[in-house]
């Protein structure tokens, strides 16, 4: 009788009963729809509807233009859905040539001979012992600034985590049974390779490649913002935060106000993408 | 065809005491050995080293007097004790069979596997339907010898008795040579020519 009432309020409770993992697909998939229509956006904002129009400068945010309007008379609004979009190009492609990089790495140190083991792992220590900021401003200097030295230096930075989880993975399946009952059927390591613990990494590659996605559109802003990035005609939440900063002390605060916290909040909205898909793919790390 | 274990020592490293010492075995083709012994007694370990899973620290394993080759299809095949630790969670049944080749109906019919079966991943399978894939793996043309460690242990006696019985028969008209380990001394003696006491071996 007890466990038939607390059934009938448990009804009552919500018409929309969904379960967890229901729940989670919707978040993954309005999260999802949100930074596509951010990306869309931008790509359909042209250079006419960011023109500089000066019977409109400086103005604070009003209904007419709600992220304000800068010195030069540009809509903040469009200027910051057009940078986020520049940066979620960025982020998808400097971390997806990243995680390639991590899985590439991890498969030929866990695989390889002892001495190539070795060797990566140096590699790896080596690139997670510079400072990150720091390597990242050189490798994009070196790479001649601009949107191509951005993302070279962002793939190039992003790869050592994953590597190493990567390879750890890879070791713990190489001692399983199976593994040893193929390479006694004939098989060799690269048949091995491609078809036993390949699709064991699938998981971690796509968790791996969305969580990679904040940090790359953080340190391309960042990298932006201290002049090493993209270039000042680009528009880009980099250029648009540092041009604010000439501007922060005459108290026009929304011009770095709402593009930082655009930023933050696409930050994490992919992190989140990253959890859920997690919590999607691997269930056990749900109760972590 | 003649498989021996000639004077094998065993142990992990040099720190851990002998496993094995000075154990001599030979099996003919066709012959069907039983090996007993406590638990701890090593005998797992020998039959890993015959497979040429593990390398001994000394004496040599042979197959006509010559070493097992290292690469490419080997003739001695290891049947493990927990059948859901020998097959990939990720691959479907039907990939399991085809790896060694032997997706083919006369060798599903003999070990009793069902059509049905193929389109499963092993977690949907009990652990004596997936034991009867580990054998039919095994059982390929390049198969002379068969290593079975507690292949049957975790199985329930009706299970035990069907696969032991498709095996033998496979055995028998293949003209295998079969070397179990089991702690079921009946079992033992249903099935083999000739029992070895590890005990008996190993001591000095």
């Amino acid at each position: 009788m007890e466990s038939k009432n607390a059934e009938n309020t448990g009804k009552k409770a919500g018409i929309l009963r969904i379960n967890r993992r229901t729940g989670t697909i919707i978040t993954f998939i309005i999260i999802a729809a949100v930074l596509v229509s951010i990306y869309l956006a931008g790509i359909f904002i042209n250079e006419e509807m960011i023109r500089a129009d000066f019977s409109q400068k400086g103005l604070k945010p009003s209904w007419e233009h709600p992220f304000g309007t800068d010195m030069l008379g540009r809509d903040m609004l469009l200027r910051t859905i057009k940078g986020m979009s520049t940066s979620i190009i960025v982020g998808t492609v400097a971390s997806s040539v990243s995680a390639v990089i991590a899985l590439f790495v991890g498969v030929v140190a866990a695989t390889g001979s002892a001495g190539l083991d070795h060797f990566i792992n140096w590699l790896i220590d080596l690139v997670m012992g510079i400072p990150h900021t720091v390597l990242l401003i050189l490798i994009a200097f070196a790479c001649g600034k601009g949107l191509k030295g951005v993302l070279i230096g962002v793939a190039v930075t992003h790869w050592t985590g994953l590597a190493r989880l990567i390879r750890s993975e890879v070791l713990q399946i190489r001692s399983q049974q199976y593994i040893e009952v193929s390479r006694k059927l004939g098989y060799d390591s690269r048949w091995i390779t491609v078809n036993h613990i390949l699709p064991h990494m699938i998981p971690q590659f796509l968790i791996g490649l969305i969580l990679m996605f904040p940090h790359a559109i953080m340190h391309e802003s960042s990298l932006t913002f201290l002049g090493f990035g993209l270039s000042p005609e680009q528009p880009a939440v980099g250029i648009i935060l540092s041009e604010s900063m000439k501007y922060l002390s005459t108290g026009m605060w929304w011009l770095a106000f709402f593009p930082g916290l655009t930023l933050a909040v696409i930050v994490l909205l992919f992190d989140r993408l990253g959890e859920n898909l997690k919590k999607l793919v691997d269930p056990y790390s749900a109760h972590e | 065809m003649l498989l021996e274990a000639k004077n094998i020592s065993f142990r992990y490293n040099e720190r851990t005491p002998w496993i094995l010492q000075n154990v001599n075995i030979s099996i003919e083709k066709g012959e069907r050995v039983g090996l007993v012994g406590p638990s701890g007694y090593g005998k797992s370990t020998l039959l890993k080293l015959m497979a040429g899973y593990l390398k001994p620290a000394s004496g040599e394993i042979l197959l006509d007097g010559q070493s097992l080759p290292e690469k490419g299809v080997c003739p001695v095949q290891l049947i493990y004790q927990h059948p859901e630790k020998a097959i990939n969670p990720r691959w479907k049944m039907k990939k399991v069979l085809q790896e060694s080749g032997m997706f083919r109906e006369e060798v599903m019919e003999a070990l009793g596997i069902e059509k049905e079966w193929l389109g499963r991943y092993p977690r949907e399978l009990s652990g004596g339907e997936l034991q009867r894939f580990c054998v039919a793996r095994s059982l390929f043309a390049g198969t002379h010898f068969l290593l079975a460690d507690e292949m049957s242990t975790m199985l329930d006696v009706i299970t035990q008795a069907q696969i032991w019985g498709l095996m033998m028969k496979e055995v028998e008209e293949r003209h295998l040579g079969l070397l179990m380990v089991t702690h079921n001394h009946a079992l033992a003696d249903q099935v083999c020519d000739r029992i070895i006491d590890l005990r008996s071996q190993n001591l000095k």
